[in-house]
């Protein structure tokens, strides 16, 4: 049970399936059965990895033979991570959905974006990895934009092109990557041997710079993303900020920085300062935020700035950091916004300022509440802690400045959630709060995993860290830290 | 050579079916005969092709595949009409016969061996189209659509008749073997005459395809004239007209390349911009359809700047998607319109609620369009990217690249509609020929997205 092709294709089965399923009841039980499935299904490849084996479960097919165009797809260590967090969180994401009655269309989007994401995370030729690049964006866009609050229309449309735009730039880059290769090819493989000269490079790190900042998105290339976050249905926010982020910030460290090194040497250092400038905006427009979905996407744009500037520091420490924080940052999220469906959806209001006392009536609740606010903050025994104790050692050795900086996401990160919760939780009682009905199966699972993965992966991180310390270890050594 | 006779005879019979008051024939007589006359052409497939009637025409394997795709996407158009032309007029053979006339002329564009035959084609394709453009003889639009169809074509047919004259002179040939033996034996001494010439034939097959800035009769043509010949003519018109443009600068003038690629150049970036910012603002669904079909005229244009070995096979690939997604788009029109009676974003809204497959559809076609991946629009695209870029003009691609992004914002708008703007409406007829025609193009778009080879295997 290790064929990777397989794995891809099962949630596309199950989105064909749900497809024509019209009642909400059997769509529900059917996703949740195929994302179960194919989160046992990942299992095996976990068990069978080699840490330090390389590239493992490969697979090619000629695709367009003209074209030196091939289907090649495998797993490494930092593949692997992202495939397994991917059928992690979409279990999840289906399960928290069960509050709304949504037909069987609406899961198999889902289930179809989640091959896409598999596709991007296990790509191995550039345009299989374009392929699922936009397939993974179409389902998204009609997940937004069909069930999305307020203003969904204007605000998906914007994200969309915004997104497209960055990805057609990526494609420039890479047929013309693919028309330097000596053999023609688009294999991964064949752009890391390219010899481009220095101003190529340069040109063709900012065509894959902005279409990956773009989607994490990094600062100043984040404008789509507190609206898109806001509007989204809570599964789709969930999609967006659990795993589609990870794409940009994964497509960085295995198609950006490898394939331009020179590029990465020129401009390292302006992308890492654009990561902490995100770090620091975002967490101070935060503070400001009345709304507990919108405080949470400009938190969201907070952390994935210091990953993004982890990842362009380049050591071994900074980039193991980012790979366990990127983790990290998809359980806990997914952890805050089933929060805030739950909190809006009996009070029908995410105005903070409107609720108050919650703690008192719903007791379990505040416990999950607070070990995942914990995790977000990054306190130690969380799993936050972890990676941004990594990240910000890596940063450090680069500079003192960033690290400070990128620091304060901790600390302002602690201030605007424990406020958050504070205001939230806490207080008197009002007509709002008091009624508050407790929660039901489906939120109970989702927020004990949640809460249990935090804090499993905060005391023993060190299975999840060893399956990328091989792959990382050698990229850096192949590319050479970022130099000061 | 088989099918442009049965093409014609076929055309005459029509006439004579609809001179005697058979109605009901016309349609499988004339299906029948077309895909006959695919039959003949594919019995050619692998025999050596030599030039016919004293270098008259060509069949060559590039002629073949792009004849027989103009021929099944004209079979797909005519069977969209049943019950089409009965409701805009009482004379239905004209139709047939007209658009098999011009698929005649069209045939012979893809398959011209000689400057004469070229002219004679684009006439016989064009004549049959002013014609047909106006032919809804009491309604202003199509009155001003065949007027200034006519006067335009008019013209560019002279501009082209001058560049033959001119590369005539020059060369002292008609035929293309001699004119290209003209441009390799001298690399160096080529006259003015002849440079003059190419510049000439650029504006007149430029006019044909509708590119910028010699468009501006395409919008109102498109617009004014019924749905079902708006189809025929941005899709089998335009594919053999690129067809033509790609055989003759290929064959005889790729040698001169640093000459008219920058030409070419200017062209086909005015072309883009000009289709997609003037498609931008539209409220009519026709009319977005009408200029978007400028900026993929732009697209395809860069199978020409690009020119070698694998620009037949870009081209080809592109105009048929390019004639896929149109089908769909345009058909549907048809549909919404009995319904709603207008060409408006407006009328699409709430389709999917109510005809969720015929929406499915219509986004298929959307996509391709638009250049999503998994869909013929995006290989067309990519293929035709990186042939520009192989010759590195990371510009062009670029400026292409806005164009596409500006792009999804009009063709989203549709899918918008459909998806996600409420209305109150009825539920849409689909016919069982539109069901047919529909599901055979989308599925097609997808196979051809998901396996391009299909297509670029064949030239």
């Amino acid at each position: 049970m290790d064929n990777l092709l397989i794995l891809l294709l099962f949630p596309l089965v199950g989105a064909l399936v749900l497809a024509f399923v019209k009642q909400s009841a059997p769509a529900k039980r059917l996703a949740l059965l195929f994302s179960v499935l194919a989160l046992g299904l990942t299992i095996p490849f976990w068990c069978q990895f080699n840490p330090a084996a390389g590239m493992q479960f490969e697979q090619q097919f000629a695709w367009i033979p003209a074209l030196g165009i091939d289907f090649h797809i495998g797993i490494d260590g930092i593949s692997l991570p992202l495939v397994l967090l991917t059928n992690l969180l979409v279990p999840l994401i289906v399960l928290s959905s069960f509050s709304a009655t949504h037909r069987g269309s609406f899961y198999a989007l889902v289930l179809g974006m989640q091959t896409g994401l598999l596709l991007v995370f296990t790509a191995l030729d550039a345009f299989t990895f374009y392929v699922g690049w936009e397939v993974a964006l179409i389902p998204i866009y009609f997940i937004c934009a069909l069930w999305g609050g307020e203003d969904r229309i204007r605000v998906n449309i914007k994200f969309f092109i915004y997104t497209f735009f960055g990805s057609l730039l990526m494609l420039i880059a890479i047929i013309y990557l693919h028309v330097q290769t000596p053999s023609g090819d688009f294999a991964l493989t064949s752009f890391y041997n390219l010899n481009l000269d220095n101003a190529t490079q340069r040109w063709i790190f900012w065509a894959f710079f902005i279409a990956f900042a773009i989607k994490m998105p990094l600062f100043p290339f984040h404008t789509w993303q507190p609206d898109t976050y806001t509007t989204a249905p809570t599964a789709g926010t969930m999609l967006l900020a659990g795993i589609m982020l990870k794409m940009g910030i994964y497509g960085l460290i295995r198609w950006l920085i490898p394939v331009v090194p020179e590029g990465f040497a020129a401009y390292g250092w302006l992308a890492a300062l654009l990561g902490i400038i995100g770090v620091v905006y975002a967490s101070l427009i935060a503070f400001k935020q009345k709304d507990f979905k919108r405080l949470i996407a400009y938190s969201s744009i907070a952390h994935v700035g210091l990953i993004g500037a982890a990842v362009f520091v380049w050591n071994v420490q900074s980039l193991q950091g980012a790979m366990i924080q990127m983790i990290n940052h998809g359980i806990s999220v997914i952890g805050l916004f089933m929060l805030v469906d739950v909190i809006s959806r009996r009070l029908d209001t995410r105005d903070m300022s409107q609720m108050g006392g919650i703690a008192k009536v719903a007791p379990a609740m505040a416990i999950y509440f607070l070990i995942i606010v914990m995790g977000a903050v990054g306190l130690p025994v969380t799993n936050g802690f972890v990676g941004e104790f990594l990240m910000l050692i890596g940063i450090y050795q680069y500079s003192i400045w960033y690290a400070a900086f990128g620091g304060l996401t901790i600390i302002l990160g602690a201030v605007y959630l424990l406020r958050a919760y504070q205001q939230i939780m806490h207080g008197p009682l009002n007509d709002r709060t008091s009624s508050f009905a407790p929660l039901q199966w489906h939120e109970t699972v989702v927020l004990v995993v949640v809460s249990g993965l935090i804090i499993i992966i905060g005391v023993y991180p060190q299975p999840l860290l060893n399956i990328s310390e091989g792959a990382v270890t050698e990229l850096v050594q192949q590319i050479g830290s970022l130099a000061r | 050579m088989g099918a442009i006779i049965t093409l014609s005879l076929l055309a005459i019979l029509v006439l004579y079916l609809g001179l005697f008051k058979a109605k009901n024939t016309l349609l499988p007589v004339s299906l029948a005969g077309l895909l006959g006359s695919a039959v003949l052409l594919l019995l050619d497939w692998n025999k050596a092709a030599e030039p016919l009637y004293s270098g008259m025409i060509l069949f060559d394997r590039f002629a073949l595949v792009f004849s027989v795709v103009c021929i099944l996407i004209t079979v797909l158009i005519l069977l969209l009409s049943k019950d089409y032309f009965d409701r805009i007029s009482g004379n239905v053979a004209e139709y047939f016969a007209l658009i098999i006339f011009s698929l005649t002329g069209a045939v012979l564009v893809t398959s011209f061996h000689n400057m004469a035959m070229l002219f004679i084609g684009i006439e016989i394709m064009s004549v049959a189209l002013y014609i047909l453009a106006g032919i809804r003889k009491k309604d202003f639009g199509s009155n001003e659509a065949a007027l200034k169809y006519f006067l335009m074509g008019a013209f560019s047919t002279g501009f082209l008749l001058f560049g033959i004259t001119l590369l005539y002179g020059a060369s002292g040939s008609f035929d293309l073997a001699e004119i290209r033996q003209y441009v390799i034996d001298n690399p160096t001494g080529i006259s003015v005459m002849f440079y003059v010439g190419i510049l000439l034939m650029i504006v007149g097959l430029a006019f044909k395809v509708g590119a910028a800035p010699f468009h501006f009769w395409t919008p109102d043509v498109y617009d004014g004239a019924p749905i079902l010949i708006t189809i025929f003519m941005s899709t089998v018109v335009k594919a053999a007209a690129f067809a033509g443009f790609l055989r003759l600068f290929s064959y005889c003038f790729e040698p001169l390349q640093d000459f008219w690629v920058p030409v070419m150049l200017v062209i086909t970036i005015i072309t883009l911009f000009v289709g997609n910012i003037t498609a931008l603002v539209q409220h009519s669904f026709k009319r977005m359809l009408a200029y978007s079909s400028i900026s993929h005229a732009g697209y395809m244009l860069f199978g020409i700047v690009a020119i070698g070995a694998s620009s037949s096979g870009a081209i080809l690939l592109y105009a048929t998607a390019y004639s896929l997604a149109t089908v769909i788009a345009f058909g549907s029109l048809i549909l919404v319109k009995r319904t709603s009676g207008s060409d408006d974003y407006e009328s699409f809204n709430g389709l999917a609620k109510r005809n969720p497959r015929l929406a499915l559809t219509i986004t298929i076609s959307m996509l391709s369009l638009a250049g999503i991946p998994l869909t013929a629009g995006f290989v067309g695209k990519f293929i035709l990217f990186a042939g520009v870029l192989a010759d590195y003009h990371v510009l062009l691609v670029v400026l292409a690249v806005i164009n596409a992004a500006m792009a999804i914002y009009y063709y989203f708008r549709v899918i918008v509609a459909m998806y996600f703007r409420p209305a109150e409406r009825e539920v849409v007829a689909y016919p069982v020929n539109y069901q047919v025609v529909f599901v055979l193009a989308a599925v097609l778009i997808l196979l051809i997205g998901v396996y391009p080879g299909l297509i670029t295997s064949l030239i």
